[in-house]
């Protein structure tokens, strides 16, 4: 048997040598672990573009993301009126790198609405043709939802949606993700009526029918497709100054 | 109750028949999942892709060979009052590794498998193993007990696996097997995947299958129940 003394002996030494491990662990690794979620989020980005790429998108290495974030893309962030900031601003938002890339969108959430500030992405394709890439986010089912919306330079074509969740059900809601062939519905969709008015798109259980500003739900998915909806009805309508702001020149 | 028992005096290292059953029987006549039914919690919920399934086996194996050895080698020393505290302590170090690691090696495995790496701390087998065989055992012994119940679990978690994505997504590791366009390898015009394949109750159906086929199929599980 164990005293007690030893008992408290033994837990200590042990959760000690346990938590220094650890700690010398994940100190060491944290470089790479902060370079691999850089790509990710890049690759986010990059998959809203991704049929105006060249090559097989799932195959880009790392260093061919950082190299089209690098050469092809320009960031700009951007507060609820409309206004740029500058990289100062974004670093006293509390976001070290300054650009929109190092944007926590899931905090941005959690902030009043006047405050958030948002990322834009413009990808320059080889050609010299302009694409705009806005963030939206939302609610699934279970979890959050977000995306990335790409736009054809007259801001109003969808060129590319790429969707991501937190913890939708695989096979159900997790369909925004995995379904190439649903989100591939998005392109060509068109976010203005013809008179000017927003309207963005539509989610339509049952299956679309005005293939203008409408695509399919999902069935046994509904209100995480709802939420692709609302997600994106309202935060492509927080882009609507610097949208008008292109459109005027 | 687990107290400790000073192991028999055998040389350390050896390769006998005792040791191959250690490494053999749970991957059939002893197996966690269809025989003794534990780990079902991770084997419904990571099973959807054949890579994810791969990657999680791995982890598993890692955790439970590793844990069972470390377990023993302090068994003579570990308070009986906390010794289930200390073993949380081994496994939960063990997968906090796996997790930084995986981490640092692919991302987005990572990001797919998401919290279910973390919940390797409550699989049951790995914990089971603990307590009947690592707290009684020596630890070259311990560490193969662990491997081969690392390895039972990893059998049925790629088997249902394979079974999922083949028959949910008509594809076996992303690559595009069988489906109703050109991309994939065989085409038939018409083909639909069967998406509750890819839902959690079928987990729960193809367990149950593995098991009744496991039982039909090994005679000597039929008496043991």
């Amino acid at each position: 048997m164990h005293s007690t003394r030893q008992t408290i002996i033994f837990v200590l030494i042990m959760t000690s040598i346990v938590a220094l491990v650890l700690s010398l662990m994940s100190t060491g690794l944290k470089p790479i672990h902060d370079k691999n979620e850089a790509v990710y989020n890049k690759k986010a980005v990059l998959a809203a573009v991704k049929d105006q790429l060249k090559g097989d998108f799932d195959a880009l290495s790392d260093d061919q993301v950082d190299g089209i974030f690098n050469e092809q893309i320009e960031q700009k962030v951007m507060n609820m009126k409309g206004d740029f900031l500058s990289e100062e601003d974004v670093r006293a938002a509390g976001y070290k790198g300054g650009k929109a890339e190092h944007l926590d969108m899931a905090k941005e959430k959690k902030k009043d609405e006047q405050d958030r500030i948002l990322p834009i992405y413009v990808f320059t394709k080889d050609g010299g043709e302009k694409f705009y890439i806005f963030n939206v986010r939302g609610m699934g089912l279970w979890d959050e939802i977000w995306g990335n919306i790409a736009f054809e330079s007259d801001l109003n074509t969808i060129a590319g949606v790429a969707f991501d969740h937190k913890g939708e059900t695989p096979g159900l809601g997790a369909e925004i993700k995995d379904n190439k062939d649903w989100a591939g519905q998005f392109i060509g969709r068109k976010i203005y009526g013809e008179d000017g008015t927003f309207k963005s798109v539509g989610v339509i259980k049952g299956g679309a029918k005005n293939p203008m500003y409408e695509v399919d739900g999902i069935s046994g998915a509904t209100i995480t497709a709802d939420g692709v909806a609302e997600m994106m009805k309202r935060g492509l309508k927080y882009y609507e100054p610097f949208i008008n702001s292109v459109k005027k020149g | 109750m687990a107290d400790v028992q000073i192991a028999k005096k055998e040389s350390a290292i050896s390769f006998g028949k005792k040791e191959r059953k250690l490494l053999v029987d749970p991957l059939n006549d002893n197996n966690p999942v269809t025989v003794q039914v534990l780990g079902i919690c991770s084997a419904l919920a990571v099973t959807t892709l054949l890579d994810k399934a791969i990657v999680m086996s791995i982890a598993v194996i890692f955790v439970c060979a590793f844990a069972n050895l470390f377990t023993s080698l302090l068994r003579m020393y570990i308070p009986k009052q906390v010794r289930m505290i200390v073993q949380l302590i081994i496994i939960a170090f063990l997968v906090t590794v796996v997790e930084l690691s995986l981490k640092a090696i692919d991302y987005n495995i990572y990001k797919e498998l998401s919290v279910f790496i973390g919940l390797i701390i409550t699989n049951c087998i790995i914990m089971g193993r603990l307590e009947a065989f690592a707290s009684a055992n020596n630890p070259w012994r311990s560490l193969l007990d662990g491997i081969g119940n690392g390895l039972g679990y990893a059998i049925i978690l790629i088997i249902i696996a394979m079974i999922r994505e083949f028959f949910g997504k008509g594809s076996l590791l992303g690559y595009k097997l069988l489906g109703p366009t050109s991309d994939y390898m065989l085409t038939i015009p018409g083909y639909q995947p069967n998406n509750l394949m890819v839902l959690f109750p079928s987990a729960m159906f193809v367990i149950g299958v593995l098991i009744w086929g496991h039982r039909a199929w090994n005679r000597k599980l039929i008496d043991i129940s």
